[in-house]
């Protein structure tokens, strides 16, 4: 490094931060990432002393809502720093720099810290044509498998950098690739959600910068800080559902009892997030608790995965409004008029046969002659 | 009185693990299908009532989950029996790789799916169509376990459903492995249909007691038929 970079601390003493602010911010995050209370020594002194890490920061299929859920934290320590001093580096909505003082910028933080900038994405990348999506001539692909050949880690922010969300949807017309399907080599962090929860975004920066590497992440690249358990088994309404109280249509007596939203088309049961436990804008709500099913952003594919209010998604293939339920039930009815018909035959051999049957047979027959 | 003599003997075709492995596995089906198909859409039965009072859905779900425990070890059971139990519970009969098996599988569907010719099926176990089927059930009993505790994972910390962690990751994620159960589950409601019906049908047209066979164990079987698997030369499964 040439000339010492300031710290987290440094930057947020410089915004009138109090001391005592700083190490709030700090032991929530330890909570937040389920460390032990030495985590927050640890983290304390990491923010203090590291210098801030340097961030390339893409837009590029997307709706930029992942910036705005993270400038919304509750703890916004994090996101100040990283979006107010972002430009300093590189990313798109928020830098002054435009034109080639803005490549200029992004090309000198990949020259000065190889191998220890970090590459955050939003979006996701077209593929079927690389012109979908182009920034200063150069498409998305090229720009990103750039930036992350020298990077650090990758972190894919939200549903679309991390599986594609509606630009992948089908038909998918523009080949929309989530980041980890499109580069290899270096690790990919997906902090899924459409957009993910302010919070969970500062905790992964906090661990990256805290630990020096990438957090755990379960099967589907997400942290598993945040990403282990279902919105359903963390669920303030899950009693409703063990006893069997549903609500049945929005505004019946369920709804306003705060019944399980299941029936509802409610995603819970199949979503990994922390908005049962985080929820959203200081831990003033998420959607369950305002009475509105969980649509399952923070999952593969959801747009595809059948309509919003209806919990069990319609098969491909089989036009609109066709559960695997209603499939089932068809074949049923076409089995039993087989084996109806069948019988019938059955019976019309049998008959014969009995028929054939001598009233006073003994003699040694095998079923082959009748 | 309409009567007739025809010479048989009594074989011994089900052990009893045999029998016992099909009985729990048709009881754990009925269970799972039942309270899986209520998960799966549940009826919102109950209004003006609180949580507390009540826990009918939390019982549903025990149940499936008890069962479908029941139903994975009975199966490993079934596999293992594949290879040590006698000639009509072997393995080698489930998969047709022999060319008399095929053989027998279009003779088969003659004459007791088309009824088109009257000729008799000589197998004295499963015949081999049916055996072919019950492999596919097999497999369809392995997904719906893959993807069954797949989605257990997520509530369990014990060792047995870490296993199958892989799954959700492996198809995209609980939505996709929920919808594959659900799907699957229809293969278990149909094939239990035309199951049941078979076994009326056979007992009816064959009359060797196959109904019974799966209680007592034992199935009658004609002489000529017990003479032609006696001295089979040809290299056809033992218990074809």
């Amino acid at each position: 490094m040439e000339n010492k970079q300031p710290s987290f601390y440094d930057e947020v003493k410089g915004n009138g931060i109090s001391r005592k602010d700083f190490l709030k911010f700090c032991t929530t995050m330890a909570a937040m990432l389920g460390l032990e209370a030495s985590g927050v020594g640890q983290i304390v002194k990491a923010l203090e002393s590291k210098p801030r890490l340097p961030v390339i920061w893409f837009h590029f299929q997307e709706c930029t809502c992942c910036s705005e859920s993270f400038i919304r934290a509750s703890h916004p320590i994090v996101a100040n720093i990283v979006l107010d001093k972002i430009s300093l580096d590189y990313q798109e909505t928020l830098m002054a720099a435009s034109g080639f003082q803005a490549e200029e910028a992004y090309k000198s933080v990949m020259a000065k810290y190889p191998g220890e900038y970090i590459v955050m994405v939003e979006g996701s990348i077209p593929t079927e044509n690389e012109a979908y999506c182009c920034i200063g001539g150069r498409s998305a692909l090229q720009i990103l498998q750039e930036a992350a050949a020298n990077a650090k880690a990758v972190v894919a922010w939200g549903n679309c950098a991390s599986s594609g969300c509606v630009q992948a949807a089908r038909p998918n017309p523009t080949g929309a690739k989530p980041v980890h399907k499109v580069i290899s080599g270096k690790p990919v962090i997906n902090v899924q959600g459409c957009p993910p929860i302010a919070d969970v975004m500062a905790g992964v920066v906090v661990h990256l910068l805290t630990f020096d590497r990438i957090p755990q992440l379960d099967g589907l690249g997400r942290p598993k800080a945040f990403y282990s358990r279902r919105v359903h088994d963390t669920c303030y309404r899950r009693a409703n559902f063990d006893a069997g109280l549903f609500v049945d249509s929005f505004d019946d007596e369920g709804a306003k009892r705060g019944y399980c939203l299941f029936k509802m088309g409610c995603k819970g049961p199949v979503t990994y997030n922390s908005c049962g436990i985080i929820k959203w804008n200081d831990g003033v709500s998420y959607p369950i608790q305002s009475g509105h099913p969980c649509i399952g952003c923070s999952e593969e594919g959801f747009w595809d995965n059948g309509p919003f209010y209806q919990h069990l998604p319609n098969v491909k293939g089989f036009g609109i409004e066709t559960t695997a339920d209603k499939i089932g039930v068809g074949l049923g009815v076409a089995t039993a008029v087989g084996i109806a018909g069948h019988a019938i035959l059955t019976n019309v051999r049998k008959h014969r046969e009995i028929a054939n049957t001598p009233e006073k047979g003994s003699e040694t027959q095998t079923p082959k002659e009748l | 009185m309409r009567s007739r003599t025809i010479p048989m003997r009594e074989v011994h075709v089900w052990e009893l693990p045999v029998r016992l492995y099909h009985w729990i596995n048709a009881l754990c089906i009925a269970a799972l299908c039942i309270t899986g198909y209520l998960i799966g859409d549940p009826p919102a039965l109950m209004k003006g009532t609180e949580a507390y009072h009540n826990y009918w859905f939390g019982t549903i779900r025990f149940v499936h989950f008890v069962s479908s425990f029941l139903f994975f070890f009975n199966f490993l059971f079934r596999i293992y029996w594949g290879f040590t139990g006698n000639e009509f519970s072997r393995w080698y009969n489930f998969i047709p790789l022999k060319r008399c098996q095929w053989k027998e599988i279009i003779n088969v569907i003659k004459v007791d799916v088309l009824q088109i010719t009257n000729k008799q099926i000589d197998s004295i176990g499963h015949n081999s169509l049916a055996s072919f089927v019950y492999f596919i059930t097999f497999l369809i009993f392995l997904l719906q376990c893959l993807t069954g505790f797949g989605m257990y994972t997520a509530m369990s910390s014990s060792f047995l459903p870490k296993l199958f962690a892989w799954v959700v990751p492996f198809l995209g994620g609980d939505m996709q492995v929920r919808q594959l159960h659900h799907i699957l589950m229809w293969g278990f409601i149909l094939f239990a249909m035309v199951h049941i019906y078979l076994v009326f049908y056979h007992d009816y047209i064959e009359r060797r007691g196959v109904t019974s066979s799966m209680i007592g164990g034992w199935k009658f079987i004609e002489e000529d038929v017990i003479q032609r698997h006696e001295n089979k030369t040809d290299d056809c499964p033992k218990g074809f």
